[in-house]
């Protein structure tokens, strides 16, 4: 993800290595497994990941995040009580709440249900409509307006 | 940010105290065995009480370095930190300064009461404490090297006491020769020096080393 087999990867021109840190504060990253911890509630997650972004998330704002990924209610429940599909949720928070340009979403969609697709969906279209830019790679269907974006299909 | 990595740490730990006790209970068991085994033979545990001690203080620890990147691992918060806009040296120091917090600061403080068993006269219970409290956090931070370099490895354990525990003869050396000094009358001082000296140097150099083998590991 960092260091590529082949070739190198470049970030407004200037390769990743050299501008570290730099390049963080630009990214968000969205992995197979969700990074969520068992023992924190909803809200802690979402919290300890806002501030080790470095983003200041008030109460209301953090509330209203989780409410926008269908967690409304649950903000202080463990996560280890949540189902698969709900961790991916307290995960996808992170974007909801997230200044940064770039996006990588590794298989975001995965054990999400229609309306989490379809949220996802939306969540990224907002990004785009904003300047933002996004990676995902995905094996469902996630359907986003033409005009925005492009589809690489990679074949064996 | 590091205030953020330690408050989560502590939380976690608190959430799952049974594995910091776990730590403790076996620092307890393991030196209160000696002075079951040896006899109410002052003089002899008097001269074994800091070794004894200390050897327990570096199994101890052993125990709690297993988990320090190993859970962050598995669930996937350490690709997410790794990607944090901080230095990851920072990164590494908040998650050391907290285990040490969870499981090598009540070893410092019950150490007392386990010398008193030993037959350790005040003075030297109070160099006891600061060897240790100068000392441990050496533990933390060059078992967090050898934590950093066997994740997701399977015999991790086994292999972090191998790597790590070799490294700890210094540390050992100069705990141990300071609360023996004191034992003989003589002045520790020169040996706790020594040991605040160690403890400068891995504060420095071990969190550079653990971000570099944690980059490694995780790629």
């Amino acid at each position: 993800m960092l260091s590529p087999s082949e070739g190198r990867i470049n970030w407004q021109g200037a390769n990743i290595h050299s501008l570290g840190e730099e390049y963080f504060t630009q990214l968000t990253y969205f992995g197979h497994r969700p990074g969520v911890k068992d023992e924190l509630t909803t809200f802690e997650n979402l919290r300890v990941a806002a501030g080790l972004s470095g983003i200041a998330l008030s109460t209301q704002k953090a509330a209203e995040a989780l409410q926008k990924v269908g967690l409304a209610g649950r903000e202080s429940v463990p996560a280890r009580l949540l189902s698969e599909g709900q961790r991916r949720r307290v995960s996808l928070a992170r974007l909801a709440i997230c200044t940064t340009k770039l996006w990588l979403l590794d298989e975001v969609l995965t054990a999400l249900d229609k309306t989490a697709i379809a949220f996802v969906g939306s969540l990224i279209e907002e990004h785009l409509a904003q300047g933002g830019m996004a990676i995902v790679a995905t094996h469902q269907d996630l359907e986003l307006s033409r005009g925005l974006t492009q589809r690489l299909e990679l074949t064996k | 940010m590091l205030r953020w990595i330690v408050w989560r740490d502590l939380i976690l730990a608190w959430r799952r105290r049974a594995d910091a006790l776990s730590t403790l209970f076996f620092f307890v068991i393991v030196v209160s065995l000696f002075p079951l085994g040896i006899g109410p033979e002052t003089e002899l545990l008097r001269s074994i009480a800091p070794g004894v001690v200390w050897v327990a203080a570096l199994l101890a620890s052993m125990l709690s370095l297993g988990r320090l990147f190993a859970n962050d691992h598995q669930d996937g918060t350490l690709e997410q930190l790794l990607l944090t806009p901080q230095p990851l040296y920072l990164v590494v120091l908040g998650k050391v300064v907290a285990q040490w917090l969870t499981s090598e600061l009540p070893l410092v403080c019950i150490a007392p009461l386990l010398g008193v068993q030993f037959g350790l006269s005040n003075e030297t219970l109070k160099i006891l404490v600061i060897s240790l409290v100068l000392g441990t956090p050496v533990l933390s931070f060059i078992g967090s090297i050898g934590a950093a370099l066997t994740l997701g490895l399977k015999s991790s354990s086994v292999l972090i006491s191998i790597l790590v525990l070799p490294l700890y003869v210094p540390v050992l050396i100069f705990g141990a020769g300071a609360v023996e000094a004191s034992i003989m009358g003589l002045s520790p001082s020169s040996l706790i020096y020594l040991l605040s000296s160690v403890t400068v140097l891995s504060l420095i150099f071990a969190p550079w080393a653990t971000a570099a083998a944690l980059r490694i590991s995780i790629e």
